[in-house]
């Protein structure tokens, strides 16, 4: 019997896995809950490890003209997290604390800075690989909290989390074998975590009449497969890992290129840690001890 | 109607040399991308006060000069 969506939640925070913000999506994370946390992404890195991947990493801030020059602003406009900060003088000051002091709105008393909340943990990186790329391409590991401003009451889609990723940059061969070597390991990996996972091809969640267009694109380009599993719902499960293919789209923005001149191609595949730990907690239970000795000693626990 | 579909594009500046384009050029193929397709398809919805029915929005309606006016075309026959 699996957990509604209020059910799992009252059972994260009574067992001092998850701690109330009073916003929605918005959690602190108790100890157990980040040793699972810890562990996923230990084991996820090993891969990455093993693959000899570049390991760096950036804050979850960003400079705002990537989401611009990228289109993220076309794409997801109700998602983005757009920085403001105050920068006037001591009158102007007196006016924002008027409006903060009234508990009224204080976004005309601020000004929009140079950066914005990171959408999704690779964007950073492409502008920093403008130019030639090495002979075999690139290969990237990296982590950050991410945010997504989508308010819910379904404790799987949070409005701040972490993903850990995988970037590659090569040429279409390279980087479409590497994201289908992604797609075996990672439903070998979660399914030995005895979790109920299966593969789909998917689409990201493009904003409006021409999101559906975006979409439909997506799909024919096979561009996202999601490894998704039953967290509060078997009839809709919930996408706990993403696998994506570009195409040329960072790289022509970004000019990046092949030895050969050619624009690179890249894509990216992502755990998204928080929800593969909530998987584990829903299907294992809320008690790390009493969870099978196979999952347990899989992780390291 | 093509001529006005020409002009559309010609305005969104997503693809040169529209007037050589034929009919049945792939615009995807000439260079035009997916958030350039969902301006256009926007445009045209202005331009011939028309709104796409959900069945419409998809790839293939936009992938080229002579398959928007045949899109539109039914639009504008079932009003």
């Amino acid at each position: 019997m699996i957990a509604s969506q209020a059910e799992l939640t009252q059972q994260l925070l009574n067992s001092g896995l998850w701690i109330s913000s009073k916003v929605n999506g918005v959690f602190g994370w108790g100890q157990g809950f980040e040793t699972v946390i810890s562990a996923l992404d230990s084991r996820i890195t090993q891969f990455s490890e093993a693959d000899a991947a570049t390991s760096i990493n950036f804050p979850p801030i960003l400079d705002r003209s990537i989401l611009t020059r990228t289109g993220y602003l076309h794409s997801f406009p109700e998602l983005c997290g757009s920085v403001h900060s105050f920068c006037g003088s001591e009158h102007e000051h007196q006016a924002l604390l008027t409006a903060v002091e009234g508990d009224a709105d204080w976004s005309p008393h601020v000004k929009q800075t140079d950066v914005a909340l990171t959408p999704a943990v690779c964007y950073p990186l492409y502008p920093t690989l403008s130019g030639t790329l090495p002979e075999d391409g690139v290969l990237y590991s990296l982590s950050s909290y991410v945010f997504r401003h989508e308010p819910s009451l379904d404790p799987a889609r949070l409005q701040a989390f972490r993903m850990r990723e995988n970037v590659r940059l090569g040429n279409q061969a390279q980087v479409v074998a590497w994201r289908q070597l992604w797609m075996d390991r990672a439903l070998s990996l979660l399914t030995s975590l005895e979790l109920d996972v299966e593969l789909d091809i998917a689409t990201d969640p493009f904003f409006g009449r021409g999101g559906k267009m975006m979409k439909a694109n997506q799909k024919q380009d096979e561009g996202k497969f999601e490894i998704l599993c039953p967290i509060t719902s078997a009839e809709e499960p919930t996408a706990i890992a993403s696998f994506n293919y570009h195409q040329s789209k960072f790289s022509s923005v970004f000019e990046i290129l092949l030895a050969d001149g050619e624009l690179a191609h890249s894509a990216c595949i992502g755990f998204g840690l928080e929800r593969c730990a909530l998987a584990l907690f829903s299907t294992h239970g809320m008690a790390l001890e009493t969870w099978p000795a196979a999952v347990r000693q899989e992780l390291g626990l | 109607m093509e001529q006005t579909v020409r002009d559309v594009i010609t305005r969104l500046g997503v693809l040169q040399d529209v007037a050589v384009l034929c009919a049945d050029t792939d615009l995807y193929d000439a260079g035009m991308s997916s958030h350039a397709s969902v301006k256009l398809m926007l445009s045209l919805e202005d331009a011939f006060d028309i709104e796409f029915p959900d069945e419409a929005l998809e790839r293939e309606t936009f992938a080229s000069i002579e398959a928007i006016t045949r899109t539109i075309a039914g639009i504008q026959a079932s009003e």
